[in-house]
């Protein structure tokens, strides 16, 4: 049994089940971090581990308490609004301290927890101030403030980051895993930034339409996908799906596909079991940065394959040069070194990590395990 | 296994308990006050109650009786002349007003006001007010004699078959400046880009008008045309003050009606049922407002 | 309304200006000339009226019309003058005023931000019977008032006007707080913070503007009332009332200057409180109520 547990959890609005049989055990000091597309229930989730939404069905609990009807607040959780939630008739300093304040906690106990938060968080300076007066970075320190001076056993996060600028987006979340890091709260985290969830979490649960697709930590979810929707939702470029059959070739199995000039390719798999596919269809999943030139290949990977094919479109994105090319009929995209030179129309000579590759199968769109 | 939170549950139970708690007072005013209240009205027109109310069902004869009667047949076709122009009128002037006033005009500050005071008004005041203004004998007619219009004449709040337009006039004086403010509000609300676009488009200001912002204003006609029709419906106090329903009964309209059928002419029965027909007329009117209301916040 | 600032003018040439100038001033004309009328004709003794023109300032100067009307002018069979129905109706329009439009913020806090299964047919209900033609309660009203025995008496007008009131000062606070983040009421709720709590600590300290659109137009509609007053206003008749009785009596001379002076003296307070705050009202009802 876990620090938080949620157990079988389903949620339903009227006849519509939005969230089903979610199972999701998280450990005193995890980070996990729900992420999935628009409308997949995470917000949902989250309002269900807060309170704020009832439990249809299951139970979650915290600490081994069945939080199931037990109020908001009385929960020990704090929580962090996409739109920060400022109560905007208060100072700073009100709004972060409000909760104790509803708690009964005395002046002196508030004031001592306020100021040590605003100094962790820099917000001295601006405690009189109305949330009207400060820029969207501030209102989201304030936020976290706010959920910061409870103490709280858990943190809920939903989307705090989408209302920032790009810029302000990446420095806010190394901010929180540094807090992350010295604090060590457990918290849960909801976004739809696969990139947030990849970097902050110490686990994902990835969510699509009311079904937990995988839960894992970061290198799992983004080396063993488990199926298609997981692989190709995390990492951008997502990742490469490409139709290939299975042959035997030397004694080892072998995938089969087509490049754009129509002739045969064949890449070996690094996966013995991969036998048991052999005269059968696969999606063979290749991440662009696995599909790339030759000198920028990974020298600690046992199985590098050579592949020749034309190259479409040739794309500098200042650290990399990404390169759209047909592969086994679909597009494909390759990472190269910023500096490789390539020319559209023309064939260019690729190195595929297939220790990297993972195979699907079509029928079920589930990860072949290895 | 963890343990259930049974201490904590109360207070939950509690808190879902409260705001229908406190909703409960309003809504069961309401209920009695307004839907029972309809209830037993309607009921009472189907009763055979004078002067006090009685509970012997008679079927519809208060019904048949009503539109037997000269006098509902007036006070409706009043109603019908009244409504139309008040309505029409009103919007035609409010719009009016808004566009022009939209026009960075100086002094909309100043104007603003004046336009909408009336609305502050009761229509006992404003009634007072133009019944003094209109009467020939002291009033704009008379003034105009003194001014030297010898020929002018305007004695239609004395006139049976004129009065009506008096009270027209009236209440368009106190409204219409409210529709203008519900006019001028749309108008501030429509997009600017969409206007340019409009203008790069090669549209002339009738056509940019007429093609553009009238039809994007059609929130604020409905709103208008709501608003007016349910005060056309309950008009009572501006007859009372303006004509008194007269000159004989030529401006009744189905408030007053109703007003005298029941409490001076001691007939509650058949007043009960003029109120359900007014009641029913509005209903007509506010159903599909109604909906849309709902429907839009769900 | 005067928070916006995009208009849709059209770029036009100097003629077409001048008319609209014109228009728009014809119209003003339009809207003061009758209360013109009736503040000027007050302050004239009774023969410039009937003998002279109405346009015309006062020859003589008098204020001996307000004072009758406010104290001695004869309402019904006692010369009473209008006062002590100012009074009456100020009694009677506090607390409805103030009944309804708390009642009226603490429904459309429920009806917004605690939504439960039929909240809406409710809110329906209340909404539709803001726009009921009150003829069609007036024969069960003057029973139940009997009954509860403030037939005729201010509490008894309280009671009808905060009924009739609270349809639409809940509207104008569900449309008001609908806006308002429920985020906020969410994060309030996880700080510990209960229902009445909420409402106090957090809605109602950002309520200023739509409570200054709920007062003003409770006021002017119970202040300006007459159909209830009439009816069930007893020895407790409101300023309306007295007024129609001063202007509509059939004995001795006409006094018009007296009429007039103790109409104006009707529309003082709701014309104060437009002149005072009606930029808010009109802002908020565009706001609250009516969508244009
Ligand atoms: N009150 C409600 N009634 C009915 N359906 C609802 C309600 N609230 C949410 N849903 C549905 O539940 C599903 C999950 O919603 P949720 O808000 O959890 O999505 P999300 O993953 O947070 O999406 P986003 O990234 O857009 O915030 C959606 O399909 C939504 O339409
Ligand atoms: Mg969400």
């Amino acid at each position: 049994m876990g620090f938080l547990d949620i157990s079988n959890v389903t949620k339903s609005y009227g006849k519509t089940e939005v969230l089903h049989r979610v199972d999701i055990g998280v450990e005193e000091g995890e980070f996990l971090v729900l992420v999935g597309p628009s409308g997949c229930g995470k917000s949902t989730l989250l309002n269900m581990i807060a309170g704020l939404e009832d439990i249809t069905g299951g139970d979650i609990s915290i600490r081994g308490r069945v939080m199931n009807g037990v109020h908001p607040s009385k929960r020990n959780i704090a929580m962090v609004f996409q739109s920060y939630a400022l109560y905007p008739n208060m100072t700073v300093g009100q709004n972060m301290t409000f909760g104790l304040e509803m708690h009964g906690v005395p002046k002196p106990e508030r004031d001592k927890a306020l100021t040590e938060v605003a100094a962790l968080l820099q917000l001295d300076k601006l405690l009189d101030r109305k949330p009207g007066q400060l820029s969207g970075g501030q209102r989201q320190r304030v936020a976290m403030g706010r959920a910061l001076v409870r103490e709280p056993d858990v943190f809920l996060f939903d989307e705090p980051l989408s209302n920032l600028d790009a810029k302000l987006r990446v420095d806010m979340r190394t901010e929180i895993k540094k807090l992350h890091a010295k604090l060590k709260t457990t918290i849960v985290y909801v976004t739809h930034d696969q990139i947030e969830a990849l970097t902050l979490s110490t686990r994902i649960a990835v969510m699509n339409d009311g079904y937990v697709q995988q839960l894992g930590t970061p290198k799992e979810v983004y080396d063993t996908p488990a199926n298609i929707f997981v692989a190709t939702f995390m990492g951008s470029p997502a990742m490469n799906i490409i139709p290939a059959q299975v042959a035997m070739q030397d004694g080892a199995p072998h995938a089969v596909l087509t490049n754009a000039a129509g002739e045969t390719v064949q890449l070996r798999f690094s996966q013995e079991n991969m036998v048991d596919w052999v005269g059968r269809d696969i999606l063979l999943g290749l991440r662009p940065e696995a599909l790339t030139d030759p000198e920028g290949a990974d020298r600690k990977s046992q199985n590098i394959a050579a592949l020749s094919n034309p190259v479409a479109v040739a794309e500098p994105a200042g650290s990399d040069t990404f390169v759209t090319m047909t592969l086994g009929g679909r597009d494909v995209i390759a990472r190269l070194r910023a500096d490789t030179s390539v020319t559209p129309g023309t064939s260019f000579d690729f190195a595929v990590n297939m220790e990297k590759a993972v195979a699907f199968d079509p029928e079920t769109e589930r990860r072949i395990p290895a | 296994m963890a343990s259930r939170a049974d201490d904590a549950d109360f207070r939950t139970k509690l808190q879902e308990w409260i705001p229908k708690l406190v909703l409960s007072p309003s809504v069961a005013l309401m209920l009695v006050f307004v839907y029972g209240f309809i209830l037993y009205t309607i009921y009472l027109s189907f009763t055979g109650s004078k002067m006090l109310p009685k509970y012997d069902l008679i079927g519809i004869d208060n019904y048949v009786r009503l539109w037997g009667l000269s006098a509902w047949w007036t006070a409706v076709s009043n109603l019908a002349v009244f409504a139309t122009l008040y309505i029409t009128i009103c919007t035609a002037i409010g719009l009016t007003l808004a566009i022009l006033l939209d026009q960075k005009i100086r002094g909309e500050g100043m104007l603003r006001p004046i336009y909408l005071y009336p609305m502050a008004l009761s229509f006992i005041v404003t009634g007072t007010a133009w019944k003094w203004f209109l009467d020939p004998g002291i009033g704009l007619e008379h003034t105009m004699h003194l001014w030297g219009w010898e020929s002018f004449e305007f004695g239609w709040i004395k006139d049976r078959n004129m009065a009506i337009y008096t009270i027209v006039i009236a209440a368009v004086w106190q409204t219409s400046g409210f529709v203008m403010a519900m006019f001028l509000a749309g108008l501030r609300g429509i997009d600017n880009e969409i206007l340019k676009a409009a203008q790069i488009d090669g549209a002339s200001n009738w056509s940019l008008y007429r093609r553009i912002v009238i039809p994007l204003l059609r929130p604020a006609f409905l709103s208008a045309f709501v608003i007016l029709a349910h005060l056309a419906v309950k008009s009572y106090d501006l007859v009372i003050a303006l004509t008194g329903g007269g000159p004989g009964r030529a401006t009744e309209l189905p408030a007053t009606f109703m007003y005298s059928y029941t409490f001076t002419r001691n007939q509650m029965g058949t007043g009960a049922a003029s109120a359900v027909i007014m009641l029913m007329t509005i209903a007509a009117i506010m159903m599909p407002y109604l909906y849309s209301e709902l429907k839009e916040k769900k | 309304m005067s928070g916006a600032t995009q208009s849709t003018a059209v770029s036009t040439g100097r003629i077409t200006r001048t008319l609209i100038y014109l228009v728009l001033l014809l119209f003003a004309l339009f809207y003061l000339l009758p209360f013109f009328v009736m503040v000027v004709n007050s302050l004239k003794p009774l023969d410039e009226i009937t003998g002279g023109n109405m346009m015309s300032l006062p020859q003589t100067w008098t204020i001996q019309p307000w004072l009758q009307a406010w104290s001695s002018a004869q309402i019904g069979v006692e010369p009473t003058g209008l006062r002590p129905y100012f009074l009456n109706s100020l009694l009677m329009v506090v607390p409805a005023v103030a009944i309804s439009t708390g009642l009226g913020a603490i429904n459309g806090y429920v009806l917004t931000k605690w939504r439960f299964r039929g909240d809406n047919i409710i809110f329906g209900l209340l909404l539709f019977s803001c726009f009921i033609p009150f003829q069609i309660v007036l024969i069960p009203m003057a029973t139940i008032l009997g009954k509860l025995g403030i037939a005729g008496s201010i509490p008894g007008l309280v009671l009808v006007h905060v009924v009739y009131g609270v349809g639409f000062t809940t509207l104008y606070y569900r449309n008001y707080y609908a806006a308002f983040p429920t985020e906020l009421v969410r994060a309030a709720m996880i700080d510990g913070a209960g229902f009445f709590r909420i409402f106090w600590r957090i809605l109602l300290p950002v309520s200023g503007p739509i409570t200054v659109v709920s007062v003003i137009w409770q006021f002017t509609n119970v202040w300006n009332d007459f159909l209830f007053g009439a009816s069930f206003g007893g020895q407790s008749q409101p300023m309306t009332v007295a007024l129609n009785n001063l202007v509509s009596s059939s004995t001795g001379v006409k006094e018009y200057n007296v009429h007039f002076a103790g109409a104006i003296l009707a529309a003082l307070p709701t014309l104060l409180v437009y002149i005072v705050a009606g930029r808010y009202f009109v802002r908020g009802l565009m706001a609250g109520s009516v969508k244009g």
